[in-house]
C-alpha cells in the first residue's frame, strides 16, 4: 500500500512520517513514532486513553488519521511536563494517589490540560463532564477528581 | 478504628515509586515494546457461536508478500489434561483449545487461526485470505437452557463431575458442589419469616482499559523472551511452556505495566500464539487484542441464575437457608460456583443450611476470574433477600446483619472457624457512619449489603540488596497492578527502619528473581509483603553479624534499632551504632554485599469483610438511576497504604455499581455479542459517579507481622445489592434481576403501578 508523506509538529518538534492512508494518528503516534505514551484502549473513540491535542483541541488519536495531522501541532502525555519538572497535574495526581494501574492516567492528563486550559475554576461538574470521555476502571473517579480540584487551585495560585 | 501501633512508615501515604514513568508517558505496558525485524500477529476468530470445524486453509494467507507465518489449531501440539495454575485458570486442554480451537469452535470470537506480517493492514488482508469450512450447530446460551437434558452438548466427554456415581450419560453441567449442615427443613419450621428470592445477572466483563498485547521472539535454540501484560509472568510462563510442549527454562516472561486486570490477565491468550508465529517467522511478533476482541475471547465472569431462601425468628435469628447457584462456564469447564458456594452464607452464623451449586457450559467465552471470582452474584442473592426479611421484619438492615454476623471463632459455613476477623467491627462502623443517617433527597433511596471474601496467600519470593550507601533495592515477582511497589517499599522500610524514600521496589522478570504465583486474590501485599518483611529481617540477621564481627562481641549481643546496629541493653561496648549505610559502606571489608532474600508460602490470609451504603435516585420518567452518594466500610487489617486501600474500595464500588446498573452481555439469538465496546457496553463513567467515601476498619490479620489482610477483592462484593436495595428503597419495587438498566427499571416501576 503507497504512503502518505506527512509533515507536521509534536510536543514543539517538527516531524515527517510515511503513513498508511487509513492509519490513525494514534498508530502512527504509537507504531511508527515510537511515542507510546499515548494509549490504546479501544480504538472507538470510547475510551479516552489514546487523548492528544490537535492545536489545542482535545481529540481522541484513534479517531484521527494520521494524514490529518499535517501542518497541525500536535500535544501528547510525553509534552506535559517542562524542562523544569513534571506539570503540576502531574505532580497532583501522584500526590492524591490518582491512579492505580496507570494506562487511563496519559489520556486523563491531557484531557485534564484541556480542560484546565480552557476552565481556570471548574466545578465538581464540569471536571466530571469534561472527564467523562475518559475511562477509568480502577480508581471510581474519586482521587482523580480531587487531584484536578487540586491541580486547578495550584495552576490559579501559580496565575 | 486503628489501634495505636507505633508504625514510622507503615500507615503513611508516599508518592509511589513508579508513578512519575506513569505520569509522563514512559512507563512500558504490555503493546509497547517495539523490536526490530518485528511483525504483527493477528487472529482470526470465529463467526458462529457453535460449530465444528470441518477444515481450515491458511495457504492463500501464507502466500501473500509480507506474511510470514499462519498458524491454526493443527500447528499446536495436544496438551494433556491436568491443572493449568493460576487463578481460577481450569484444565491445561481447555486452555489449550480455549488459545486456539481444534475440532469445534465454542463462542463466537473462539480463535480458529493467527498470522504474522509486516504491517497490522497486510496481516488482516492475511486473515480475510484463511479459508475455514464450519458445520454449524445449534448454539446454547443461557444456563438453564444449558442445564436442561435435551439441551445440545458443548463437549460431549463432558460427565458431570462431584456426582456420588459417573452419570452415564454428558451434559453441559460440568460439575456439581454441595455444602450442608444441620436440618433445613428444622430450620425453616423454626422460622417466623421466611423470603425467597430468584435472581439472574448477566455476564460482566472485568473491563480493564489495556487490551492483551505481548510481544515475543524465538531463536533458533528454541529459547523464547515473551514480554507481555500478565497478572503472573511466573504462571504465564507454565502455562504457555505447557500448551507448546517447551521445557519452562527456555521460556523467559517479562511482565511489562500492567493497565488493569482484576483477574481476567491471569490466563494466556496471545501468548502462545505469538511465541509459535515467532517460531514461524524466525522474527519478533507483537500482538495486540482490540476491544472488541477482548469482549469476545478474553475472560468475562459468570452469568447466573441463584435462588435464595432464608429464614428467620421474629428477633431476626436466622433459623435456615438454602442456596441454587447456577454459574456459566463459558465455552470450557471452570466457573467460580465453588467460591460462590462457600461465599453465599459466611458472614452469617447459620446452625442449618444446604447450598448446591453448579459449573455449567454454554457457547460463550470461558471465563476468567473476576476480583472476587463467583462472590458478587451470590452475595447479591443472599443480601437481596436479608433486606426483604429485615422490612418484612420491619429491622434495620444493620442491626439483622450484626444479629446473625459471625465473628472469631464461628464455624464458617464454608468449614474453618474464623481467627480474629473484623465483620461486627464493619458493620458497627457502617451503623455509626454519619452517612447512614443523614437525610435523603425527597425520592431518593438508600440500601445497604455486606460483602465477603478469604483473600489467598499462596507462593511468593523477595530479594533485598543494599547498595553500597545503604539505599535499598527491594526484587519480587508480582506486577504492580495498583501501587503494590509503593507497598513493598513502606514494608522494607518499616522493617529495616529506613527511610521511605530510599527503598525502590522492582518486578523482576522470571529469570532474575524466584517463583512468585499471580497478583490475584488480593495476596499481593499480604503474602509478597511477607517474603519482603522476611528478606529485611534476613539482612537485619546479616548486619547484626557483620557489626557484632566489627565489635568484637557475640551476634546475640548485637540488637537492630532504628534502622541501626546497637549494642544489647547491659552489653559493654564503648561503639558507635552502625547505620545499615554505615554497615553497607564496610561490606567489603566483612563479607561482601547484603543480600537478603525469603520465599515462602503464605498461610493465613485474613479474609475480609465489607459494608456498602448506597444513596441513589430513579427517575420516574426514564429509569435512569443516579448515584447520589457511596460509603464502602472494609476492614483491611492494617492499611499499609491507606491511599491504595481506599483506591480498591472506590474502584471495586464502581465496578460493582457499573455492574448493578448498566453492565451487561447482550447476546442475539446466535450467540453474537452485541455490544462488544465501550460505547455499548457501559462502564461507569466519572460523570456517572458521586465521590465514594471509604472508611478502612483495621483489624489486624493476626497472621502477618504489620496485620495486613487483602483488600482487592472484597470491594466489589457488595456494591451489587447494596444498589438494588436502595432501588427497592427508593422506589417501592424489588427487582431481582441484574443490571438495573433503565428499560428493566422502566418495566418494573410500570408494571407496579
Amino acid at each position: 500500500m503507497s504512503k502518505v508523506q506527512v509533515e507536521t509538529r509534536i510536543n514543539g518538534e517538527g516531524v515527517e512520517f510515511l503513513c498508511e492512508p487509513q492509519q490513525t494518528l494514534l498508530e502512527v503516534l504509537r507504531e511508527t513514532l515510537s511515542r507510546t505514551g499515548t494509549k490504546e484502549g479501544c480504538a472507538t473513540g470510547d475510551c479516552g486513553a489514546c487523548s492528544v491535542l490537535l492545536d489545542g483541541r482535545l481529540v481522541c488519536s484513534c479517531l484521527v488519521l494520521g494524514v490529518e495531522a499535517e501542518g497541525k501541532e500536535v500535544t501528547t502525555i510525553e509534552g506535559i511536563a517542562g524542562n523544569d519538572g513534571l506539570h503540576p497535574i502531574q505532580q497532583k495526581f501522584l500526590e492524591r494517589a490518582a491512579l492505580q494501574c496507570g494506562i487511563c492516567t496519559p489520556g486523563l492528563i491531557v484531557a485534564t490540560k484541556a480542560l484546565l486550559d480552557k476552565h481556570k475554576n471548574p466545578d465538581e461538574e464540569t471536571i466530571r463532564y469534561w472527564l467523562a470521555g475518559n475511562l477509568c476502571r480502577c480508581t471510581g473517579y474519586d482521587k482523580i477528581i480531587r487531584a484536578v480540584q487540586d491541580a486547578a487551585e495550584e495552576l490559579a495560585y501559580e496565575a | 478504628m486503628a489501634e495505636a501501633v507505633d508504625y514510622k512508615v507503615v500507615g503513611t501515604r508516599p508518592i509511589r515509586p513508579d508513578g512519575v514513568d506513569k505520569v509522563t508517558g514512559r512507563a512500558q505496558y504490555g503493546a509497547d515494546l517495539n523490536l526490530p525485524n518485528m511483525l504483527y500477529g493477528k487472529v482470526l476468530r470465529s463467526p458462529h457461536a457453535h460449530a465444528k470445524i470441518k477444515s481450515v486453509d491458511v495457504s492463500k494467507a501464507l502466500a501473500m508478500d509480507g506474511v510470514y507465518a499462519a498458524v491454526s489449531g493443527a500447528d499446536f501440539p495436544t496438551a494433556a489434561h491436568g491443572d493449568i495454575g493460576g487463578e481460577g485458570g481450569g484444565d491445561v486442554a481447555d486452555v489449550a483449545k480455549n488459545v486456539m480451537a481444534r475440532d469445534k469452535v465454542l463462542y463466537h470470537g473462539h480463535a480458529v487461526a493467527a498470522v504474522a506480517a509486516t504491517s497490522q493492514s497486510i496481516a488482516d488482508a492475511a486473515l480475510a485470505a484463511i479459508d475455514v469450512e464450519y458445520d454449524v450447530l445449534t448454539p446454547v446460551l443461557d444456563v438453564d437452557e444449558a442445564m436442561a437434558d435435551d439441551a445440545p452438548l458443548l463437549d460431549e466427554n463432558c460427565f458431570t463431575a462431584n456426582l456420588p456415581e459417573k452419570p452415564d450419560k454428558p451434559s453441559n453441567i460440568a460439575a456439581v458442589m454441595q455444602l450442608a449442615r444441620g436440618n433445613v427443613e428444622e430450620g425453616f419450621e423454626a422460622a417466623d419469616v421466611i423470603v425467597e428470592g430468584d435472581y439472574n445477572i448477566p455476564m460482566a466483563h472485568q473491563g480493564y482499559i489495556e487490551p492483551h498485547a505481548c510481544t515475543a521472539t524465538i531463536n533458533e535454540a528454541g529459547q523464547a523472551t515473551v514480554w507481555c501484560c500478565t497478572q503472573g509472568h511466573f504462571e504465564f510462563r507454565s502455562m504457555t511452556a505447557k500448551l507448546l510442549g517447551m521445557e519452562i527454562a527456555d521460556l523467559k516472561f517479562i511482565a511489562s505495566e500492567i493497565g488493569g486486570g482484576f483477574g481476567g490477565k491471569t490466563v494466556v491468550y496471545l501468548e502462545p500464539l505469538a511465541v509459535l508465529l515467532s517460531k514461524q517467522s524466525g522474527r519478533p511478533v507483537k500482538m495486540m487484542m482490540t476491544r472488541e476482541d477482548v469482549f469476545r475471547a478474553t475472560g468475562p465472569t459468570s452469568g447466573t441464575h441463584c435462588k435464595v431462601k432464608v429464614g428467620a425468628k421474629k428477633d431476626g435469628t436466622l433459623t435456615a437457608a438454602t442456596a441454587w447457584l447456577a454459574y456459566e462456564a463459558g465455552a470450557f469447564a471452570g466457573a467460580p460456583m465453588g467460591p460462590g458456594a462457600m461465599c453465599v452464607f459466611a458472614p452469617y452464623e447459620l446452625e442449618n443450611f444446604h447450598i448446591e451449586a453448579f459449573d455449567v457450559l454454554v457457547n460463550k467465552p470461558k471465563v476468567a476470574a473476576y476480583r472476587a471470582p463467583g462472590a458478587p452474584q451470590a452475595a447479591h442473592a443472599i443480601e437481596v433477600a436479608l433486606d426483604d426479611l429485615a422490612r418484612q421484619l420491619d429491622m434495620d438492615p444493620i442491626d439483622l446483619r450484626l444479629k446473625n454476623a459471625v465473628s472469631e471463632g464461628t464455624q464458617a459455613s464454608y468449614g474453618p472457624k474464623f481467627p480474629r476477623i473484623g465483620f461486627k467491627e464493619c458493620l458497627e462502623a457502617a451503623k455509626a457512619h454519619p452517612n447512614y443517617t443523614k437525610p435523603l433527597p425527597e425520592g431518593a433511596g438508600r440500601g445497604v449489603a455486606a460483602g465477603f471474601w478469604f483473600n489467598v496467600g499462596m507462593q511468593s519470593s523477595a530479594e533485598v540488596h543494599i547498595n553500597e550507601n545503604g539505599s535499598v533495592i527491594v526484587v519480587e515477582g508480582n506486577p504492580d497492578i495498583g501501587g503494590s511497589r509503593a507497598s513493598m517499599c513502606i514494608m522494607a522500610a518499616e522493617t529495616l527502619g529506613v527511610e521511605y524514600d530510599s527503598v525502590r521496589a522492582l518486578v523482576g522478570d522470571t529469570e532474575s528473581t524466584g517463583f512468585s504465583n499471580v497478583t490475584g486474590g488480593s495476596r499481593t501485599t499480604f503474602a509478597t509483603g511477607m517474603a519482603v518483611i522476611e528478606a529485611c529481617e534476613d539482612i537485619i540477621a546479616q548486619c547484626k553479624a557483620r557489626a557484632a564481627a566489627t565489635w568484637g562481641v557475640d551476634e546475640d549481643q548485637v540488637e537492630w534499632e532504628d534502622g541501626q546496629a546497637v549494642p544489647a541493653p547491659g552489653v559493654n561496648a564503648d561503639v558507635k551504632p552502625l547505620s545499615l549505610a554505615d554497615i553497607a559502606a564496610s561490606a567489603h571489608k566483612t563479607g561482601g554485599p547484603l543480600l537478603g532474600r525469603a520465599s515462602l508460602n503464605a498461610q493465613g490470609a485474613g479474609a475480609s469483610f465489607a459494608v456498602n451504603i448506597c444513596d441513589l435516585q430513579v427517575d420516574a420518567e426514564t429509569g435512569k438511576v443516579d448515584v447520589l452518594g457511596f460509603t464502602a466500610v472494609q476492614d483491611a487489617g492494617r492499611a499499609i497504604h491507606p491511599d491504595y486501600v481506599e483506591g480498591q474500595m472506590q474502584g471495586g464500588a464502581s465496578q460493582g455499581l457499573g455492574w448493578a446498573l448498566n453492565e451487561e452481555y447482550i447476546f442475539d439469538k446466535n450467540g453474537v455479542m452485541e455490544n462488544a465496546g465501550f460505547l455499548d457496553y457501559r462502564i461507569p463513567v466519572a460523570s456517572d459517579l458521586p465521590m465514594i467515601d471509604c472508611e478502612i476498619v483495621e483489624v489486624p490479620n493476626p497472621s502477618h507481622p504489620y496485620g495486613v489482610r487483602g483488600v482487592g477483592e472484597t470491594p466489589i462484593v457488595a456494591p451489587l445489592a447494596a444498589a438494588a436495595n436502595a432501588v427497592r428503597d427508593a422506589t417501592g419495587v424489588r427487582v431481582n434481576d441484574l443490571p438495573l438498566s433503565p428499560p428493566r427499571l422502566l418495566d418494573a416501576i410500570d408494571s407496579a403501578e
